[in-house]
């Protein structure tokens, strides 16, 4: 075994250790650290579920591809052509003009429609856009005007920027309230770690004389840190599973009253892995920076 | 081995230190170094591991300048010197053989090699079979014997010792002169400060008196 891995091996089981001989201690850091993780990654899992119910919605908005008058077969065949190899495009429906003037006859207005002269409708397309993300609506809407033949270009995306905006101000909102408890999250370990080096303060003069490095000195503290964030990353996964729980069904039965299908899902691995990592580095930060401070100020 | 030229050393506001000490230690020799309380004995031996950086003059151990050696390479210099502390400071929460332990942690050595390299040091110095006990449930002679066994347990080239005696009474003292003897036998190169040089008369030991910072060779 290299003299590396032997050195973290022995600074994991001196932290471990250290934890384990003060549980009740060990237990209300991590519970501070981890209600502090659960309220941002909470409300991160609440609009990640929401997003996920905007993107099923059966209501897709629809964007309007009229031709130019008077109507010209050949430029509704190479639309209708282009439409069908586009990949941003979900489906879209080709309405020849007679048949929206027929639609707009059974509407109620046959009788407006028998004074025209003539049919004055375009052919048209009924274009879902495959991706709801306003920007690559916008693209898409700009590039359908620019085709040959076609007049007006309608879209019905105001909904869709809205709920985006909402979901968006949210999102942010939260990484903003994690950055915030993130902060505290690395001052509650900083402070417990210098704690521990102010109890430690003998043991770490007698290392030094005895021809510690820093760098030995530093691994059991960091240590620490990592499994204290860990700890608390792992409270934080267990109030969010519990709260998921607790809350599925009032939400699907509030949706159902709506006539919506909606289920809160819990974490996904990727998601609970994540919280554990930044959890385990926030942890690791706030060791570094008390060890850091005490052995710069102890030399 | 250890070499002083014109060094001194002075503490902020003037108290203590030492003042324009030269003197030349050579590879395995045993020195006394005597003085009344204050006179730079433990300002000597703290130069000599690097715990105090001289103010003037150069400090030579095995060949490296202690004055201008970076902070990095500090850990690595002590690492070939053994500390025997005035205050035995020995780590009241951990057992003797872990305390023993504890240096030879610190250089990574393999759990199985240093766990036989600490019975024998334990054994060498009288505390085979105290291993497991807490440091205060030992004597004061027997902590002392632990703080050796603790500074020998890496084989250090030098061993620095700093009253090792006192508090002790006169057959435990003798005691551990003996072992610091029996160091210097093994081709170690060894200074003991301490107020009572005669403990070593058997080694006709080289004699260093120091008086007021000022450092005179006694014959």
């Amino acid at each position: 075994m290299s003299g590396w891995l032997r050195h973290h091996l022995a600074a994991f089981a001196r932290a471990a250790g250290q934890l384990l001989r003060h549980p009740l201690g060990s237990l209300l850091t991590a519970l501070v650290i981890g209600i502090a993780l659960a309220l941002p990654a909470g409300g991160l899992l609440l609009l990640d579920n929401a997003s996920r119910v905007v993107g099923d919605v059966g209501e897709r908005p629809e964007i309007s591809l009229f031709m130019a008058m008077p109507p010209d077969a050949a430029a509704s065949a190479e639309v209708e052509r282009r439409l069908a190899e586009l990949g941003e495009v979900a489906s879209f429906e080709y309405i020849p003009r007679e048949q929206a003037l027929a639609r707009l006859a059974d509407s109620g207005l046959a009788d407006v429609i028998d004074d025209l002269p003539d049919n004055p409708l375009p052919d048209a397309f009924i274009v879902t856009p495959a991706n709801l993300d306003p920007d690559a609506f916008d693209a898409i809407t700009a590039r359908f005007g620019q085709w040959p033949g076609v007049a007006h270009v309608q879209l019905d995306s105001a909904w869709v920027k809205r709920i985006h905006a909402l979901i968006e101000l949210g999102r942010k909102t939260f990484w903003l309230l994690a950055a915030i408890l993130a902060s505290a999250l690395v001052v509650v370990t900083f402070n417990t770690i210098r704690l521990q080096l102010m109890t430690q303060r003998a043991e770490i003069a007698v290392s030094r004389l005895l021809g510690a490095t820093d760098h030995f000195i530093r691994r059991p503290f960091l240590w620490t840190g990592i499994l204290q964030g860990l700890a608390g990353g792992l409270i934080a996964w267990l109030l969010l599973a519990a709260m998921v729980t607790a809350l599925r069904e009032p939400v699907s039965k509030l949706a159902s009253s709506y006539g919506a299908v909606f289920t809160l899902h819990q974490p996904a691995a990727a998601q609970v892995a994540a919280l554990l990592s930044l959890a385990a580095t926030l942890g690791l930060a706030g060791a570094a920076l008390s060890v850091d401070r005490h052995l710069r100020a102890n030399v | 081995m250890i070499a002083f030229d014109q060094v001194s050393l002075r503490y902020p506001g003037g108290a203590g230190g030492v003042h324009d000490v030269s003197f030349e230690l050579a590879r395995g020799e045993l020195a006394v170094l005597s003085g009344h309380s204050g006179a730079g004995k433990s300002s000597l031996l703290k130069l000599i591991a690097a715990i105090e950086r001289p103010t003037a003059g150069r400090v030579s151990v095995g060949g490296q300048d202690v004055g201008t050696l970076p902070r990095q390479a500090v850990p690595y210099l002590r690492r070939k010197i053994g500390l025997v502390l005035q205050e035995i400071r020995l780590l009241l929460d951990r057992s003797v053989f872990d305390n023993v332990m504890l240096p030879l942690q610190i250089t990574g050595h393999p759990p199985t090699d240093a766990s036989k390299r600490v019975h024998a040091a334990l054994e060498r110095v009288g505390l085979a079979g105290r291993g497991q006990a807490m440091p205060l449930s030992l004597s004061g002679g027997e902590q002392q014997r632990a703080a050796i066994a603790r500074a020998v347990v890496n084989r250090p080239s030098i061993l620095l010792a700093d009253e090792p005696t006192a508090h002790l009474d006169a057959a435990y003292a003798s005691d551990i002169a003996a072992l610091f003897r029996s160091f210097h036998a093994a081709g170690v190169t060894v200074i003991v400060a301490t107020h009572d040089s005669s403990l070593f008369d058997d080694a006709a030991p080289r004699r260093l008196v120091m008086d007021h910072g000022h450092l005179r060779e006694a014959a």
